[in-house]
């Protein structure tokens, strides 16, 4: 590969390979970085991944659906493979991977299998897992539990520390109301065992709350949003830092309120469309196959816990290959 | 007295006739709705949403729900006990259900609660 411009001869701020990372990073869209509960926007092409302040980093991938097959979504888990290949190729392996849901279509036990293998390919320390209505609704979750749920309560919900970060996986798809609303709910059990999970935390705790349906009302006609989820927020208001991160709409959205950052991540599988922009929110239809890979992607976080920053960083599949390799 | 009696007659055979009549009217309609009510009906699935969203049919009508759509349904009834589900409906799938007493049957899709409908049996 030649090399016309290697140094920043214009003292812009912007050399070639700055240049391709800017591209890279206007493909994906947002880069966002929060300190004390505000979120403020990055310069794209500055070093919005931050991987060489940062104390650790993770990565939200969701909605893999694998047992889809329709329409130009033809190839589920060669574009699940590809987000993987992105994350074997960042400069730093992550140390945590959090699947946010809808691992499969129709929780059959190959798919179950194949989500398995393709995880596992992934450079990282441990994987992280909540189930979406795709993974519960054939039979209680029960498939899923037995390929998933190790060490996770009731539904399948779950908390963990790593590195001063307290993580709080929950389950909000196990149709506890037989039809009652909507929307999803997780439920008295649930809500109290989670009062009680966090109430010995100190308030600096920087909190991390991963779930598969929005924990905040997107749109409530397609059931984007949880029922219970005001009660859910108000045991997490007094902390300095809650990021909570959702699947299920298959597009990037995200909301401030007070402490609380909300986003929803990209599927692997196939886009959505933008909520009351079509008659349904089926699979985003006339989307030419070329273009498919700009409209899946994954999720990066970095955690500064000097600064006690987390910035997410959304990239598709389609965009230029990480800045190691250019 | 003679002419009292008399109004009396005439009020009962009007008031018979009235009777006759009603019985007549509802025995003549009854066989001729009964056994098309009962004919197959088909509730298409289609871009989220049950169609038709509500359905009137007569005891003993047979019910199939079919998938239009790309992505998977059910069928499931919202009473407790549970009167029928049809578990995962994917694309083309049918789910077949006879309904035998009159009611009014909720039913929602697990996949995505916001879709309803109801059958009405009577």
């Amino acid at each position: 590969m030649s090399n016309y411009i290697e140094k920043d001869t214009s003292n812009d701020g912007i050399d070639r390979r700055g240049f391709l990372k800017c591209m890279a990073w206007a493909g994906a869209g947002m880069v966002w970085a929060m300190k004390g509960g505000i979120l403020s926007a990055r310069a794209f092409g500055a070093d919005a991944a931050g991987t060489s302040d940062s104390d650790f980093t993770f990565v939200q991938v969701s909605d893999s659906h694998i047992g889809f097959h329709k329409g130009v979504y033809t190839d589920v888990v060669g574009t699940f493979q590809s987000a993987v290949s992105r994350i074997n190729a960042l400069p730093i392996s992550p140390s945590l991977v959090l699947h946010t849901g809808d691992l499969t279509h129709l929780s059959k036990p190959a798919e179950f299998d194949t989500v398995a293998q393709v995880m596992k390919s992934i450079n990282t320390q441990q994987s992280f897992f909540v189930p979406g209505e795709h993974d519960y609704f054939v039979d209680n979750g029960n498939r899923y539990l037995e390929h998933f749920g190790k060490g996770t309560i009731g539904t399948g919900y779950q908390s963990f520390d790593f590195k001063g970060v307290h993580f709080i996986g929950l389950v909000n798809v196990a149709n506890i109301t037989n039809g009652q609303t909507a929307l999803g709910v997780l439920g008295n059990e649930q809500l109290e065992w989670l009062e009680k999970d966090v109430a010995g935390l100190g308030s600096s705790t920087p909190i991390v709350v991963f779930a598969h349906v929005p924990l905040w009302t997107i749109y409530e006609q397609w059931g984007w949003g949880t029922q219970d989820a005001a009660q859910a927020l108000g045991y997490l208001k007094r902390f300095g830092s809650v990021s909570v991160l959702n699947g299920h709409i298959h597009q990037i959205l995200q909301k401030v309120e007070g402490n609380i950052t909300f986003h929803t991540a990209r599927s692997t599988a196939f886009p959505q469309p933008a909520p009351g922009t079509a008659e349904s929110p089926g699979p985003t239809k006339n989307i030419a196959a070329e273009k498919l890979r700009s409209y899946l992607g994954l999720t990066r976080v970095d955690y500064m816990e000097h600064t006690g920053m987390l910035a997410t960083t959304d990239s598709t599949l389609a965009d230029a290959a990480p800045a190691t390799q250019l | 007295m003679q002419s009292a009696m008399r109004v009396f007659v005439i009020y009962l055979i009007v008031f018979n006739m009235f009777t006759i009549n009603f019985l007549t009217a509802r025995g003549q309609v009854a066989p001729v709705t009964q056994p098309a009510s009962q004919a197959p009906v088909t509730v298409k699935i289609e871009n989220f949403a049950f169609l038709p969203k509500e359905l009137d049919i007569a005891a003993g009508t047979t019910v199939t729900w079919q998938n239009a759509d790309d992505v998977p349904h059910t069928a499931t009834s919202k009473d407790d006990p549970q009167v029928f589900d049809s578990g995962p409906l994917d694309t083309d799938d049918k789910f077949s259900f006879t309904f035998s007493k009159p009611g009014r049957y909720a039913y929602y899709c697990k996949v995505h609660p916001h879709m309803t409908g109801v059958v009405v049996v009577k």
